[in-house]
């Protein structure tokens, strides 16, 4: 007999509980069990990159990953990226470049993007084409994702850009070039 | 998917034992990415999945000449650790391409090696870098040679209850250089439709010492060419000596036709890869000694 | 109605122009939910009491279903439906229009859930509602069904050899009018003009080949899904990601017999489509399993399914025989199209015929098409159908055509090229089209100026290849609302789903018409019940067709506030003139509004102002593409990248230019995927060996170098701001331009593809 399992996290910076098969991904968690359909299905392989979340410091396809696994561990989806201060600057970047087009593949894009440039703001073309593999787009041919990232790195602070920092730049919702 | 319970491990001996009670219906979880997509496709029915990235045994990542790296431990912590990518080159190649940064953050050798899949792209390098597998089990711990460890598609040695533990890599010798490559239509996010390993050790008299050549996705396990490492062992480490090699290891090759490519094109892409990975893995040498 | 020339607002449509919102480069409407994760898509609808599906589906390509049991699967605990074909409401063996193509209701009903026969591996053969989803797939596991296998036809040649099994026993096939039984060709047919035999005699040079190509998928990130509720009134609610909720609403309505205004379809966003979500799979089986287990019933489609089971694009041959004088002018072609359609009939083997020739004068011209039945997924529309399949074709030709001659690549294709008055070869004669303009701007681009070194890195070989292509566009049905708010801005209310920024550039052309920002158009894509019927979409439309009906609307829009104005100024509205977003007095120029100024005084000047425009156009205006690549080809492993990649495109008029560059780039990118790696790969038994992202291999962000684009702006005579169809030409070149470059780097003329490393492997083994 299988039953459900009662899982702690914290889930865009708040406390969550949730319960949950331990079948289940954390993929169908986010979205079915907790009722946060940001994150996005394409292929439930790990070969599209659509269900891309943070977990900890790491990007996962959250398809492959359980939802027993969260278990104490801090978990970022795309809806956690804007503040109440405004968008983070990869979202108003994806706008300004029309860096979508269809639009579900945006969040795991912008989830994967943020990763990187937490890390590695100055991070150049090829690297960002290298860490942006996992994540497949089949409207834009990736060039304006490319050159939004490029764009939001560009105008990062050179070190590693703190939450704070990052917060601190975000432009309001709508705000235009 | 059958409905499954989730163990998170905290000790070894928990593992071995929900492992033994459940037999084959049972499986431990590394990166996943591997079983979970196998288990939606229902290739196993499981009763249990046992994580092993709680357990602190197979967590560990440790470089002291030697490297021991935990079974549960992921791509990304290999090939970040400088140290490690300099002194273990030839693992670090394949660490660094199964699948994308996602899969990275997870997938590790461990799985990698658990899978048993003839296409793993980190198990040749683990071969030619001489690595030991150590298996824990309800009798205690017993050690594998990587190259022994897969005995056929998706089958390996672990037996009723027994669990990958760790891979031990012993210290490189002066001289010692190797690489991976593998070829796949797509620069990253795919398959190998072939993939070489290959190691030289220089010896003081710049003739190759010894040479390993660890062969992917050609057989129904990772092999080695053991005639074209035979070859090398004791000649000039010459462009001539390595196209030899390469020939040779060719023919090791036992490809069969499938989507990803043909018999032909797998043992063509055998010869080239291994010439390439020689020139690599001569490189390095010669910078190692 | 045939559109007609109607300059908006007293502009030119030719030439420059100063608009004030076309060609900016506002945020799109939309946007701000699509970076959120607050836009709601297809699978993220819930509903109360929500059932959760899923489809069995035939393992085998070519079977007869002997018999389904499904008696363990209804007993297994939270099952609450279970269907076979046997549910499925008998469907009329007629015909439907659906904008972009027609439907055979019985085939389309065959094809959702099959009845007595399955045609194609991953055909649907019964559904399961339940409590869950993981319930739902472990009673499909409980389902048994005996099938008797047939042996399988994998490809049109073996479609059309003698003695090849009959895939559908009922075809009629139509051979240049003749009917035939017995067949799985339905239909030949034929477009010829001029002295065709003459016209290859008096040619001095003639080059003939044979062109191949694999069937290639669409390849949208988003699952099909759909979600349905059958109520006790006999009324059936669908809420589904869509190309056209009004097409998809036909295709319900026609499978299970209602009358359409039974049906209400609610469009979700859609996470791309490119022709393949204008069918229907999921819908009208939910429906079924809603009706009989009296909830909403949710069906989302796993990735192997979308492979297996949803329109991919033909695979086929194209023959191309073109004739030149001593002096390189083309005096004859001939062409034979044969695309599989899949399971049942209805290939874009007709659209491939119209494209085939189409950048091209030649006088005496032959083509020939063939809808060919295969047991393979029903074919769908995918981007230009059958453009990319006989460019590859023509462009090889001309490719080769002037190198035999000497002549330069774009000044041979500039020589014969199509322009105003040119006579299509299927009989259109063509208005003021762009393909001289296009050639002239990649002679002059800087990347054909650039100078290609031709030995890379390593031994690998470097070569440049250009090509044309072309779309027809179209242009069909569209409805828009527009209301006035007193705030100033406007509301508009649109049929067409929003695949990639439409709701942008149609509101963009109505706020051009009413002088307002882009921003204070409101767009809103709405149901079935809510709006006038809308066409997918599709085929360029929607920016052509759906932007002349909001720029209707907005004239109407116009003509009433300027009553309003008239009233005010106690004048003839005939007196008041609108320009710049003003209306103003014709004989006293002080006595002036805004557009936002007037909106304030709808209340007294007698209330709302609401307007519909509403357009049914026969014509569109076609585009062309002109690409140019350059590959890097390690003749060693076959491996072929893209170094730098040039699109040229006539668009028009780009009304968001941002939109424009994106669909050029997007369309450009599918074509590199489809000339490199991706395929069917099909077993000996008709089943698809590498149905995942993993081995279908579309291209990542690290097989692509950036892809530039030069937008040129022809207008189109037949559009109020000259707008062309965009979306479609930039897939048509990129096959052809990729042999062509792998031609010039290795002297290899590749007529399969995908050109993918083993066969470049083996074609350079084979040279030397």
């Amino acid at each position: 007999m299988v039953e459900k399992v009662h899982v702690r996290t914290t889930l865009n910076g708040e406390p969550t509980e949730f319960l949950v098969y331990p079948y289940q991904s954390l993929l169908e968690t986010l979205r079915e069990v907790i009722g946060l359909t940001g994150t996005k299905e394409g292929c439930n392989d790990g070969n599209c990159g659509a269900c891309t979340v943070q977990v900890d410091d790491r990007i996962v396809d959250s398809c492959l990953v359980l939802g027993v696994e969260v278990e104490g561990k801090k978990v970022t989806t795309v809806e956690g990226l804007a503040t109440p201060a405004g968008l983070h600057p990869l979202q108003q970047a994806f706008l300004e470049e029309a860096s979508l087009q269809c639009g579900i593949c945006t969040p795991g894009f912008l989830v994967a993007s943020k990763a990187l440039l937490d890390r590695e703001p100055k991070a150049d073309e090829h690297r960002i084409r290298h860490w942006l593999a996992g994540n497949l787009c089949r409207c834009t041919g990736y060039d304006k994702i490319i050159r939004a990232v490029q764009k939001v790195g560009a105008t990062s602070k050179p070190a590693r850009a703190t939450a704070a920092q990052a917060t601190a730049k975000r432009r309001p919702a709508g705000a235009r070039k | 998917m059958h409905p499954f319970n989730y163990v998170a491990a905290k000790s070894v001996d928990e593992v071995t034992k929900v492992l033994a009670k459940h037999g084959d219906r049972a499986r431990c979880l590394a990166g996943g990415t591997d079983l979970l997509v196998q288990l939606r496709a229902g290739v196993y029915e499981l009763d249990a999945v046992v994580d092993i990235k709680t357990l602190p045994a197979a967590n560990v990542l440790t470089l002291n000449g030697s490297l021991r790296m935990g079974s549960a431990v992921p791509c990304h912590r290999i090939y970040e650790d400088k140290a490690i990518a300099k002194a273990f080159p030839g693992i670090v190649d394949g660490a660094s391409i199964v699948g994308g940064i996602q899969i990275q953050s997870r997938a590790g050798m461990g799985g990698n090696l658990c899978n048993s899949s003839p296409s793993a792209d980190t198990v040749p390098g683990l071969i030619v870098h001489n690595a030991e597998c150590v298996i824990a089990g309800p009798k205690g711990k017993r050690s594998v040679a990587a190259a022994d460890f897969v005995t056929g598609v998706r089958r390996n040695v672990l037996k009723n209850g027994e669990f990958l533990l760790e891979v031990k890599l012993p210290k490189p010798d002066k001289g010692f250089g190797a690489a991976y490559e593998r070829f796949t239509p797509r620069n990253e996010m795919d398959i190998a439709i072939a993939g070489v390993a290959s190691s030289i050790t220089l010896g003081a008299n710049g003739k190759v010492k010894d040479a390993k050549i660890a062969l992917a996705a050609v057989a129904p396990t990772p092999v080695q060419a053991k005639k074209a490492e035979e070859f090398l062992i004791g000649k000039e480490p010459t462009a001539a000596n390595i196209a030899k090699a390469s020939e040779l290891a060719r023919e090791a090759a036992k490809p069969i036709s499938d989507m990803r490519g043909t018999v032909e094109q797998r043992k063509h892409l055998v010869g080239v890869l291994t010439r390439r990975t020689l020139t690599k893995a001569l490189e390095r040498a010669k910078e190692a000694k | 109605m045939v559109a007609t020339r109607k300059p908006a607002t007293g502009r030119p449509v030719n030439g420059k122009h100063n608009y004030k919102v076309i060609g900016t480069r506002p945020i799109r409407h939309d946007g701000l939910d699509k970076v959120t994760g607050r836009a709601i898509y297809g699978a993220d609808i819930k509903l109360p009491g929500l059932a959760h599906g899923a489809v069995l589906r035939s393992p085998h390509a070519h079977a007869i279903i002997k018999k389904v049991d499904t008696s363990r699967a209804e007993k297994l605990a939270g099952v609450y439906a279970v269907i076979t074909g046997a549910d499925m409401p008998k469907a009329d063996n007629r015909e439907v229009d659906l904008g972009e193509g027609a439907a055979n209701l019985k085939w389309a009903s065959n094809n959702v859930m099959a009845d007595d026969k399955v045609n194609y591996r991953g055909q649907p053969v019964a559904a399961v509602a339940a409590v869950d989803q993981n319930t739902a797939l472990q009673a499909l596991g409980l389902i048994k069904v005996d099938y008797e296998v047939l042996p399988a036809v994998r490809d049109v040649r073996e479609a059309m050899a003698k003695g090849a099994p009959v895939i559908l026993s009922g075809l009629v096939g139509d051979d240049l009018g003749k009917k035939v039984k017995n067949t799985n060709m339905a239909r030949h047919f034929r477009h010829e003009f001029g002295n065709l035999d003459e016209g290859f005699k008096k040619s001095k040079l003639v080059v003939e080949h044979e062109y191949e190509l694999a069937t290639v998928h669409q390849g949208y990130i988003e699952p099909h899904n759909a979600t349905a509720q059958w109520t006790a009134d006999n009324r059936v609610t669908v809420w589904t990601s869509t190309q056209g909720a009004f097409a998809a609403r036909r295709q319900i309505a026609g499978i299970l017999r209602l009358d359409d205004s039974r049906v209400k379809v609610i469009p979700l966003e859609i996470g791309g489509g490119f022709g393949g979500k204008i069918p229907v799979y999921g819908e009208p089986v939910a429906a079924v399993l809603s009706r009989k287990c009296a909830r909403p019933v949710k069906l989302l489609m796993d990735r192997k399914a979308v492979f297996e089971s949803t329109g991919p694009t033909p695979g086929g041959t194209v023959k191309v025989k073109i004739g030149v004088d001593a002096k390189g002018k083309m005096l004859a072609a001939d062409a034979d199209i044969r695309f599989e359609s899949g399971g049942y009939p209805g290939s874009p083997v007709g659209a491939g015929a119209m494209c085939v020739f189409a950048a091209y004068n030649i006088p005496n011209t032959r083509i020939d098409g063939y809808d060919i039945v295969t047991n393979k997924p029903k074919s769908a529309a995918y981007r230009a159908p059958g453009s990319t399949h006989v460019a590859f074709a023509t462009e090889g030709v001309v490719d080769e055509i002037a190198e035999k001659l000497g002549m330069d690549k774009i000044d041979f294709r500039m020589m014969n090229s199509a322009k105003e008055g040119t006579r299509r070869a299927d009989g259109p004669i063509f208005p003021k089209i762009g393909h001289e303009e296009c050639l002239a701007a990649a002679k002059n681009s800087p990347h054909w100026k650039s100078k290609l070194v031709k030995n890379g890195p390593n031994g690998k070989k470097r070569g440049r290849g250009i090509a044309s292509g072309y779309w027809f566009n179209i242009g069909l049905k569209s409805v828009v609302t527009i209301s006035v708010n007193t705030d100033g801005t406007a509301a508009l209310v649109e049929g067409s789903t929003d695949i990639g920024g439409s709701r942008a550039s149609i509101a963009m052309q109505a706020a051009e018409v009413l002088g307002i920002p882009a921003e204070d158009v409101r767009p809103v894509v709405v149901d079935t019940e809510s709006i006038g019927y809308t066409d997918v979409t599709g085929g360029s439309r929607t920016c052509y067709a759906t932007g002349y009906a909001a720029y209707n609307a907005a004239q109407s829009v116009v003509s009433i506030l300027k009553e309003r104005a008239a009233k005010l100024w106690d004048i003839k509205s005939n007196d008041v003139d609108f320009k710049d977003g003003v209306f103003f007095n014709k004989s006293d120029a002080e006595l002036k509004l805004t557009f936002k100024q007037l909106a304030k005084k709808l209340d007294e000047t007698g209330g709302p102002v609401s307007a519909t425009g509403s357009v049914d156009l026969s014509a569109a205006g076609g585009g062309y593409g002109i690409h140019i690549a350059d590959v890097e080809v390690d003749p060693e492993t076959g491996k072929t990248d893209v170094l730098r990649y040039t699109a040229i495109q006539d668009v028009g008029r780009a009304i968001h230019p941002s939109y424009v560059e994106g669909q050029i780039q997007g369309g450009a990118v599918q074509g590199i995927g489809w000339a490199l790696n991706e395929e069917y790969f099909m077993d000996q038994q008709g089943r698809m060996s590498n149905s995942s992202f993993l081995d279908y291999r579309m291209p990542t962000t690290l097989d692509l170098p950036m892809i530039e684009t030069i937008v040129l702006e022809v207008p189109n005579p037949i559009h109020p701001f000259g707008v062309r169809g965009v979306g479609e030409t930039p897939i048509a070149p990129p096959v052809a331009t990729i042999a062509n470059a792998l031609y010039d780097a290795v002297g290899v003329r590749f007529r399969q593809a995908p050109m993918k490393p083993g066969r470049v492997m083996e074609a350079l083994a084979g040279k030397k």
